[in-house]
């Protein structure tokens, strides 16, 4: 008649595939959105969640309906004074006021925007969204040094560490039956003989029959209890095979000019940036290093405290960040281990005869090594020379080297979309 | 303490707020009992014990259990969900669903007192009326609806696999726009049967398609009498009022798989549509009966005093209206409405005065159950006040009647609560439940079949009111189904004042 069902352990999140078609529906509101709040928020909570908002009229379900004008009517509650034939002059400008309708309590409410909030995960899913991770594949399929076991069901031969003791068990109890069956059998019968002659009187009985009799049963018995309880090829173990594992770690290196030509402004326009990287790098690996290298006439590996507030005057030399970014690497992080990345900010000043150098040590040494190498120039006014010597890196290697030009905070995003847009033929694998 | 008050005690069924699973039952089985001496009726009750979280997803599917996937039903969800994190709204204590067995939603968050409020007020306030109402009896079919929901969700399914989500959700956003303009409102429909509606779906598909073709034939005749008949034909010969019916049977492009899902949200609307029309005396009728079992409990002996006392604390706040000028006001509340209305025949019943005598004599003295049962069977919210509104709840409420003239700088009151007003009054409020002066009246008027297949939808205004900011939107809805240009024309008592056209799709 009545039944009363416990339905809190079924799944509460039966509106999630509605809320993922109302996501991908106002997809570009959202990627607005999103791209509005990478380029506004502090640099610390870049990666949280987020406030959408969309303007009502974007979402608002249209129906037929009465408009304003016309003749109403309405009947409300709550008469204090007036009496039939009052007439109540109508607010101003505000239409048809409290006698509309019928829905003059909802208009103040029609106006407002619908604004609901994303996950941190999804905010991040949107910013990277499209973005890949250029040579990925390299080092997943290259020199593979680390191996895992995997679970590769069970075999009959095996060391003892690795028994399988429910599946011996099983195997045995399966065997005792087998092997047992026909003397049981047997038995059974003989005591069932054993019972009918018992059941006649004492003097009706065969003597000779009867220690006929027990004696096959002793024998039977024997020959159940000789079963082995357990036998060599009742015995299963688990087996394991060894898999390629691929390097699930990333080391990101950063890079920046610190002279005193970099303003602080130019250094959070950098940092941002390095953010981007560093979030977009920890959706892809397990485990990922930064080093900070920061220089101006000779470079440092420095905290991050230090990479980003600390003030230097002086000179530039760049290719003395990329001496020591060549030095860490072959210290610390063997290129056919480690997945590397490197992004370089600078305002673009640079010793003259020093970016001839600066690209050699790229194209001598850095290039084979990394995943990508990323160079932003941050800076309003005309390239100089490193720029130039940095073109000639790109135009020879394009897979692994990018640069592009910043002038504001606000081509960040853009730029970095830029730099990591899915590449056509990455998707395929080469 | 007395030795009667402590015996009493131990007949409490619970002490405290905690609920358990026994507790819950315990307290059905009495409410059942209660509720059976009463005479209510109700289908088989079937109790579902659900989270906040999960309440969040009733809501957001309009409370049903399964729907098909659509983006509007993720945005409700993400309403609901933003407005009960800031908290900005509490979630509904209960959602109760039209079928057999009647399916009520009760919330772990609850306490005992809650839910024993949720029990009468949903699986057997409401659930009675679903049961005994005409409209509902006519329009809906409670033991098939569950099955209709899971073949509609199945076949949305289907259909998103084979054309793809974005055709899919195109059709059913245009079909949601009408949504409200996909019921008979004058023809008793067929109920609907989910085993019918599985076995039929495909020679549908088919004989639809035939019809269509039938209408829309350009081979020429070769007899000349038939062709002239042809040419003359109008159609349809009758202004049609269902929209969506008329889309669904005669929209020349659209594809099988098309009207099927037209028919769906067509059905949807049809079993929503008594709801629509009843909400004054649904949930007047329910907090009636919460309020009449709770305490038919405490007079039992079988709640306490405290029990007793937060309930009537919740209840009074359930059935206040505020008045027209109070800031909370949005509206006349159904639930104080029409608990006083269901509370108001009753006390007609049992102690008449003399203006009662005088306003109805047919209900004076009779037995109040009879009455009141009567009163729930065969009425909607419309008739309902119509017949039932008596001068003193009207005097109570100090309900005034207005109107307003866009073209007047005033509005004038026309009718308070008086002898001279009650009357009119009463029909100003009734009309106001009139579905058909709620939405516009919209009808197919004419195809142009010959020729380029245009069609004119009649808006008839009602008291010159005219159509929303929204009508370009829906005609393109509805151009969209169609397929040729539609046009829209709202005709006054003067004569045609606006057209709307929409024409090439952009």
């Amino acid at each position: 008649m009545s039944y009363i069902i416990d339905r809190r352990l079924n799944g509460k999140h039966k509106s999630s595939v509605n809320r993922q078609r109302f996501l991908r529906r106002y997809r570009e509101h959202i990627r607005k959105a999103v791209e509005e709040a990478v380029n506004e928020r502090s640099i610390k909570d870049l990666d949280r969640g987020e406030k959408i908002t969309i303007p009502q009229k974007d979402i608002h379900e249209p129906t037929f309906g009465h408009g304003v004008g016309g003749k109403g009517s309405i009947v409300h509650p709550g008469n204090k004074e007036f009496s039939t034939g009052d007439r109540i002059p109508k607010p101003r400008g505000g239409g048809a006021g409290g006698a509309g309708n019928g829905d003059a309590s909802n208009t103040g409410e029609g106006e407002d925007d619908f604004v609901f909030q994303i996950s941190q995960e999804e905010f991040l899913d949107y910013v990277f969204e499209d973005l890949a991770l250029p040579n990925l594949l390299k080092k997943e399929l290259k020199e593979i040094k680390e191996y895992s076991l995997k679970h590769a069901g069970i075999v009959s031969d095996g060391t003892p560490s690795k028994l399988n003791i429910v599946r011996s068990m099983r195997n045995a109890y399966a065997r005792r039956i087998v092997m047992s069956g026909g003397a049981r059998r047997q038995l059974k019968e003989v005591e069932g003989e054993i019972e009918r002659l018992m059941a006649l009187d004492v003097s009706l009985r065969d003597q000779v029959r009867m220690a006929e009799l027990e004696e096959q049963v002793a024998l039977l018995e024997q020959k159940i209890a000789r079963t082995p309880f357990l036998d060599t090829y009742d015995l299963r173990y688990n087996h394991h095979i060894k898999e390629p594992k691929p390097s699930s770690q990333a080391v990101m290196f950063c890079v920046m000019d610190v002279s005193g030509s970099m303003t602080q402004e130019t250094k959070n326009i950098a940092k941002r940036f390095f953010i981007l990287l560093y979030l977009f790098l920890r959706r892809n690996y397990e485990k990922i290093d930064v080093v900070f290298i920061r220089h101006h006439t000779s470079a440092k590996e420095v905290t991050e405290e230090e990479f980003f507030y600390s003030r230097e005057t002086g000179g530039t030399i760049v290719s003395s960040a990329l001496t020591l970014m060549d030095k860490i690497i072959a210290d610390r992080y063997p290129s056919d281990a480690w997945n590397i990345y490197a992004a370089q900010a600078s305002d673009g000043d640079n010793w003259d005869d020093d970016s001839t150098t600066c690209r050699k040590i790229l194209e001598d040494s850095i290039v084979d090594k990394v995943q990508y190498f990323t160079y932003i120039e941050i800076t309003p006014r005309e390239h100089q020379s490193l720029w130039y010597s940095y073109e000639q890196v790109q135009n020879a290697h394009p897979k692994y080297f990018s640069m592009r030009h910043i002038t504001d905070v606000g081509d960040i995003y853009p730029v970095f979309r830029d730099l990591f847009q899915r590449r056509q033929n990455e998707s395929s694998g080469q | 303490m007395s030795q009667a008050a402590s015996k009493a005690k131990r007949h409490f069924l619970s002490e405290g707020p905690e609920w358990s699973f026994e507790l819950v039952q315990k307290y059905e089985q009495e409410i059942g009992k209660i509720a059976k001496e009463f005479g209510l009726d109700t289908y088989p009750n079937q109790i579902e014990i659900i989270s906040s979280e999960q309440m969040m997803d009733a809501y957001a599917s309009v409370g049903m259990p399964l729907g098909y996937h659509h983006w509007s039903y993720g945005k409700q969800f993400l309403e609901v969900e933003q407005n009960y994190k800031r908290g900005r709204m509490g979630l509904a204590y209960e959602i109760v669903i039209n079928s057999s067995p009647c399916i009520a939603y009760l919330m772990e968050e609850n306490n005992m007192m809650m839910q024993a409020l949720v029990i009468s007020h949903a699986c057997y306030g409401h659930n009675s009326f679903f049961k005994g109402n005409y409209l509902f009896k006519t329009w809906t079919d409670a033991t098939a609806i569950i099955d209709y929901l899971v073949f509609a969700k199945k076949y949305v399914q289907e259909c998103e696999e084979k054309y793809g989500i974005e055709e899919v959700e195109l059709t059913l956003d245009s079909c949601h726009a009408l949504m409200n303009f996909g019921v008979d409102r004058y023809k008793r429909p067929v109920p609907l049967s989910a085993e019918e509606e599985r076995s039929r779906q495909e020679e549908r598909e088919r004989v639809l398609q035939q019809q269509v073709n039938d209408l829309w034939r350009t081979i020429p005749t070769l007899d000349k009498e038939e062709a002239a008949i042809r040419k003359e034909r109008i159609f349809p010969s009758e202004p049609q009022e269902n929209l969506l019916y008329f889309l669904e049977k005669h929209a020349p492009l659209l594809r099988p798989w098309q009207r099927e899902l037209i028919r769906i949200v067509r059905k949807m609307a049809q079993y929503f549509y008594p709801q629509r029309q009843t909400q004054v005396m649904n949930e007047g009728w329910a907090s009636f009966w919460h309020y009449t079992l709770m305490n038919t409990l405490y007079d039992k002996g079988l709640v306490d005093d405290g029990f007793i006392l937060e309930f009537l604390q919740s209840h009074t706040s359930v059935v206040y209206q505020p008045g027209f000028d109070s800031p909370y006001y949005s509206g006349i509340n159904p639930y104080a409405l029409g608990f006083a209305m269901y509370s108001d025949i009753k006390r007609m019943c049992e102690k008449p005065t003399e203006e009662d005598r005088r306003w109805f004599p047919d209900i004076v003295d009779k037995n109040w159950l009879e009455v009141l049962d009567f009163a729930m069977r065969n009425f909607k919210d419309e008739s309902f006040i119509l017949q039932y509104l008596s001068p003193k709840l009207m005097r109570e409420f100090r309900f005034f009647g207005m109107e307003n003239d866009v073209l007047d700088p005033f509005v004038e009151v026309k009718e308070i609560h008086n002898d001279e007003g009650y009357q009119k009054l009463r029909e100003r409020l009734s009309q106001q439940y009139n579905l058909s002066y709620r939405e516009p009246n919209i009808q197919v008027q004419r195809v142009n079949i010959n020729e380029d297949r245009s069609l004119v939808l009649r808006h008839v205004m009602d008291g010159d009111r005219p159509l929303n900011e929204d009508t370009v939107e829906v005609m393109k809805h509805f151009r969209r189904l169609w397929g040729f240009e539609v046009r829209l024309e709202s005709w006054g008592k003067e004569g045609l004042v606006q057209t709307y056209t929409c024409g090439q799709e952009d």
